[in-house]
């Protein structure tokens, strides 16, 4: 027996409401980052992902409250990703009793800020978000690249090498979002993961295109990926964290139940 | 009312620890402090710490905490949390060679790289994650299922000399030290303030705890 691989539910939050929310029967307000929380860490969520969909300034005060009032009640790891781009930032979530914050494209900007953020927090709190889609064609051999703004921007930045250089500036985690896969529901793109996760010697969270529970379970098998995050089949109820987790289990991966 | 410390040197975030512990003991006065006299003057002692051990031992030796803590050490219940953990060795391998504050004698040493799990699959650095605690008898534990999961995140573990001062063990992949015990001192490498309902029912046993086995 050794480290279980973790389920990590996401709460898109959009001035301190979670989008996407459906009405569970034992909450009484799906709307409640707070509420949310504490169910997922009831059914045994491994540690809990909070993404600032907006990012305004003052949708960041209103962040950082909720992570505040989570902090005070549930105790199990907490990620704050979306609009992170100063150490002010970083600092801020910290504070507010976030354990890890996310670094997207603030990252692709100004990668010196991932090693000013691990310099200044440590690389256990930097958690660098990459969003990657397949630029190669068909029949071509595999290439990815880094996009910016939801998927809209190319950057022209091979993802496995970014995913290097962001270990090699302090990054203790990466977040790898599929954008080809991310709402689609047709799983992980494991051929992505995979390149990444056996690049890297720092642990990688599979995101984008989780639809059922086999797909969380490719993730870590064929994807080899340390963590696997999902947002809409949680939200919806579709599956409980505790169904995901003896799921896998069956499937032959250590989970923590 | 009894009271508990969690010492402030600067290392890291000390508002999940205070929070936790007021969750497990609502009736516990929680002070966050990089005073000494405040530290010496409560009824128990947390050590926490993330971050580089070189960081670490320098903010410790400059504000004279390093001399406070030996004095906690020699009189009181000390919980050593992470990083706290790890200072209370004799040097870590972090930053060069790093002299510790000598609590328990041993070494703190890196993770090998390019280690492989059962299957063969790269086993990662950080160790991060919820690993299994295997315990020997202490009061710490109780209530605590054997082998019970908690929440780690590191990339150093301690190596203590005498293999008596170790009171649980993790696999990543071979056994490493993750609770050490010596008297009033209690040292943990996982996070007790994030490992949920174990990790709180450890604070609880800590701040019930006398010091004695």
């Amino acid at each position: 027996m050794s480290l279980a691989k973790r389920i990590i539910p996401c709460l898109d939050v959009d001035n301190g409401r979670v989008v996407k929310g459906v009405k569970f029967v034992d909450i009484r307000d799906a709307g409640d980052p707070v509420e949310i929380a504490r169910r997922y860490d009831r059914e045994g969520a491994d540690e809990i992902t909070f993404l600032d969909i907006t990012a305004t300034h003052h949708n960041r005060d209103t962040m950082a409250h909720v992570v505040e009032q989570v902090a005070g009640e549930v105790f199990i790891p907490l990620t704050v990703g979306g609009g992170i781009r100063t150490l002010e930032d970083i600092r801020r979530m910290l504070n507010a009793g976030a354990d890890k914050v996310g670094i997207n494209s603030a990252a692709v900007f100004n990668p010196e800020f991932v090693r000013q953020a691990a310099e200044k927090f440590g690389s256990q709190c930097i958690v660098v978000a990459i969003d990657a889609k397949k630029v190669s064609a068909e029949g071509e051999k595999n290439r990815w690249e880094i996009f910016t703004h939801g998927g809209r921007k190319a950057t022209g930045i091979n993802a496995v090498e970014w995913a290097v250089r962001m270990q090699n500036y302090g990054a203790g985690e990466i977040l790898l979002t599929s954008m080809d896969r991310d709402g689609t529901k047709s799983g992980f793109d494991l051929l992505l993961t995979r390149a990444i996760s056996e690049a890297v010697s720092i642990p990688v969270i599979a995101s984008g295109g989780v639809g059922n529970l086999e797909h969380l379970a490719e993730g870590i098998i064929s994807g080899k990926a340390d963590a696997v995050l999902a947002a809409s089949i949680f939200h919806f109820a579709e599956y409980s964290i505790a169904q995901a987790k003896q799921y896998m289990q069956a499937r032959g991966i250590e989970v923590r139940l | 009312m009894s009271s508990v410390a969690v010492i402030d040197y600067g290392m890291g975030n000390l508002h999940s620890i205070a929070k936790a512990l007021q969750h497990a003991d609502s009736s516990v006065a929680v002070r966050i402090s990089a005073d000494a006299d405040v530290i010496l003057a409560a009824d128990r002692v947390v050590f926490p710490g993330v971050g580089a051990m070189r960081d670490c031992m320098q903010a410790l030796n400059e504000t004279g905490l390093a001399e406070t803590i030996k004095t906690v050490a020699a009189s009181k219940p000390l919980l050593g949390i992470c990083l706290g953990m790890q200072a209370m060795l004799s040097d870590s391998e972090e930053g060069g060679i790093t002299r510790c504050l000598n609590l328990f004698d041993g070494h703190v040493k890196r993770f090998a790289e390019g280690l492989a799990d059962t299957e063969g699959n790269r086993l990662k650095i950080p160790h991060m994650g919820w690993n299994q605690v295997h315990y020997k008898p202490h009061p710490l534990w109780f209530n605590i299922p054997q082998d019970s999961r908690f929440y780690f995140v590191h990339s150093y573990y301690a190596a203590p000399d005498d293999a008596e001062v170790t009171v649980a063990t993790s696999n990543y992949p071979q056994a490493f030290s993750c609770a050490l015990a010596k008297n009033n001192i209690f040292a943990v490498q996982f996070h007790p303030e994030k490992s949920q309902t174990v990790g709180l029912q450890l604070l609880q046993n800590f701040l019930h705890w006398d010091g004695a086995l």
